[in-house]
């Protein structure tokens, strides 16, 4: 029969017990919400780590090389020199050496701080920017004479200048792991430099770092393909140099930055669909409720079945009718749910923001079109399906017999 | 010429347990367009199931039934809905108005299942409502009107569908008197305009006001003819035998009384 009826109808029948039709409709709500709550996180996260491999450049490709210690150890030259006869695919390389080091000033100590050994290719002089995504502020980065000839110079994060040297470090020396370092050069904010933040780093020169290092067990290459759409190409070109090295793939891994992110992706992804998976039993529970009330509602409601029935509604429009009952029951706790759902987002959102101080452009739990979709067509579908049996019930029901149902 | 209403040999058989009931035991009934019959009888008579089958409420155990010239006998449930919804108008003890629709709607839920346009589901409706004298209500709950106002409602739903066959069920069982009579001065006023109408009492002085009475006793008509006739409304002896199908009617039965 009509639906524009029947949808009216089961509002009002939703309207005249408020209590009960929340408690009904309070399972679907809570999966609804849980849902988009889930996909929210996810969908902020991936958003957040794209931004960060964005900031860090897609044409980036990354080598791990494990060291054996033996005369087969494929060395920094070595790469340098795939750089220069591959130049339309390879456009520069660094090693990207992280290394413990306790740093210090004066009586300062610094143990938070990440030290990085890298090569003057690090940093790309027309955009001013190094690999990860900072931009040089002040003095410069390091050169090909500072790594050629070991020199004991470093360029130093926003956070460590203010820390140790109260805003104004150029020229002067810190000590890694006991060894003197000149200030060269101070990156500009990126992180909230705070202790431990992306803005609480020195970078030195590579060579030097492999002295202070030690033993090491790996080296990192980061190599810049001319283009996003080279990197695929130029890792293959570093895939082949390491393989012609080590006959052997076990010895190095090469990634580009697009599969670093797939790969984190499909992580995030995974976990999301794991957890969504969970949210949902509760939709399934909602929709049992409203199965349950459902029949309920049909047997206090046999006359009026009777009534119609006597009055010429056949099987399906009675069936129809408690079908977008439910739906509609369903429908409207969804609603809620992603309502709900996205306060609940934006709130965990500032939280984060509070806790980690990151401010607005840092993490964003975003509730997807998508996802909103998804979860609100779910509960209309689990009203539906789980409406269907009290349905069929009052569909089936003889007319004689409820016609005289008290 | 064709019959509106024909019964031909109608059986109606119930197991009840061990016991099997004959509801109407062999019944041949003939009604035709325009007339005012009341089908009398006391409990257990078998008029309930009588009017159960008139109504393609219910499907006989044997025989034909014809409600316009169709075979309406042997039709499936949705089928029946059908006929009910196109043929036939009911009128039930207990108004049966469904409480939570407003007057209006009430009255457009016959049309609402005949597919008609909303457009013209109001005017007819109106029109219906008019003619029982509530248009002025239609925009009331069932609950807000009284018992004789409620079954004007119900006459007005009836008249809605434009139905062949209205289908009185003791409607003046749930009324005052002078209500009572209200409403039967209203089913011959709708008759003398050419509707026909059925109506199925247990009440003799509710029955002469039709033009014919059909007596059921045990299943089996025992007078069929003019209302007016003496003959019509001689009680029949009590046999004593009721009909276990007619069990809730006599129930009510027994509560009108007092």
């Amino acid at each position: 029969m009509n639906f524009g009826q029947s949808f009216r109808l089961a509002v009002k029948s939703l309207m005249t017990s408020k209590m009960r039709s929340l408690l009904t409709m309070l399972g679907i709500i809570i999966g609804v919400a849980a849902v988009i709550i889930i996909t929210s996180l996810g969908n902020g996260m991936q958003n957040y780590m794209n931004d960060q491999f964005e900031e860090m450049g897609s044409n980036l490709v990354q080598a791990q090389v494990y060291l054996t210690g033996s005369s087969l150890d494929v060395k920094a030259d070595d790469m340098y020199a795939l750089v220069e006869k591959y130049p339309q695919y390879l456009s520069g390389v660094t090693p990207y050496n992280s290394i413990q080091g306790t740093v210090r000033q004066g009586s300062d100590e610094f143990k938070r701080t990440s030290v990085y050994g890298v090569g003057e290719t690090f940093y790309n002089v027309n955009k001013n920017t190094i690999m990860t995504g900072s931009s040089l502020g002040k003095g410069r980065f390091l050169s090909y004479v500072d790594v050629e000839r070991e020199m004991a110079v470093c360029v130093i994060g926003s956070y460590l200048e203010q820390e140790a040297f109260g805003g104004d470090a150029l020229g002067k020396t810190l000590t890694v792991s006991g060894a003197p370092f000149t200030v060269v050069g101070v990156l500009d904010q990126s992180g909230d430099s705070s202790e431990g933040s992306s803005d609480d780093c020195i970078y030195i020169p590579y060579t030097q770092a492999n002295r202070l290092g030690g033993s090491q067990w790996y080296v990192l290459y980061m190599f810049t393909s001319t283009d996003r759409s080279t990197a695929a190409a130029a890792k293959g070109i570093v895939e082949n140099r390491l393989f012609k090295a080590y006959h052997d793939t076990d010895y190095y891994v090469v990634l580009t930055s697009a599969e670093m992110m797939d790969a984190m992706d499909s992580m995030v992804n995974l976990l999301m669909a794991i957890l969504t998976l969970i949210a949902a039993i509760s939709l399934l529970v909602g929709g049992i409720g409203i199965m349950n009330i459902m029949l309920v509602s049909v047997t206090e409601r046999t006359r009026e079945i009777g009534i119609r029935k006597s009055l010429g509604a056949k099987g399906r429009d009675i069936r129809s009718q408690f079908i977008i009952e439910a739906g509609t029951t369903s429908a409207i706790g969804g609603g809620i749910g992603i309502v709900l759902g996205i306060i609940m987002a934006n709130a965990i959102t500032n939280v984060i923001a509070l806790v980690l101080g990151t401010g607005n452009d840092g993490f964003v739990a975003m509730p997807t079109l998508q996802g909103i979709a998804v979860a609100f067509g779910v509960s209309v579908a689990i009203g539906i399906l789980f409406g269907y049996l009290p349905a069929n019930k009052a569909a089936k029901l003889n007319p004689i017999d409820a016609l005289r149902y008290d | 010429m064709e019959h509106l209403i024909e019964f031909k040999d109608i059986y109606k058989i119930y197991q009840m347990g061990e016991e099997t009931v004959h509801a109407l035991d062999g019944v041949d009934l003939t009604i035709d367009q325009g007339e005012f019959v009341a089908i009398v009888g006391q409990s257990g008579s078998g008029k309930s199931t009588a009017m159960n089958i008139i109504g393609c409420l219910d499907v006989p155990t044997s025989g034909t039934y014809h409600l316009g010239g169709i075979d309406v006998s042997t039709m499936e449930d949705d089928q029946q809905a059908e006929i009910r919804n196109k043929m036939l108008g009911f009128i039930f003890q207990q108004y049966n108005l469904i409480p939570k629709l407003n007057v209006q709607e009430n009255v457009e839920l016959p049309l609402l299942y005949a597919g008609v346009s909303a457009e013209e589901r109001h005017e007819r409706a109106i029109r219906s409502l008019e003619r029982v004298g509530l248009a002025d209500k239609r925009k009331n709950l069932p609950s807000q009107l009284s018992g004789g106002q409620q079954q004007r409602v119900s006459i007005a739903r009836a008249l809605a569908g434009n139905p062949s066959v209205i289908l009185a069920d003791e409607p003046t069982g749930a009324l005052d008197s002078r209500t009572g009579r209200e409403v039967l001065s209203f089913l011959q006023k709708l008759n003398a305009e050419g509707d026909t109408v059925v109506l199925i009492t247990h009440d003799n002085s509710i029955a002469v006001k039709a033009k014919r009475i059909v007596r059921l006793q045990d299943g089996r008509i025992i007078y069929d003819g003019d209302s007016q006739d003496p003959q019509a409304v001689v009680q029949p002896e009590e046999t004593g035998a009721a009909d276990e199908d007619d069990g809730f009617a006599a129930l009510l039965v027994e509560e009108v009384g007092e």
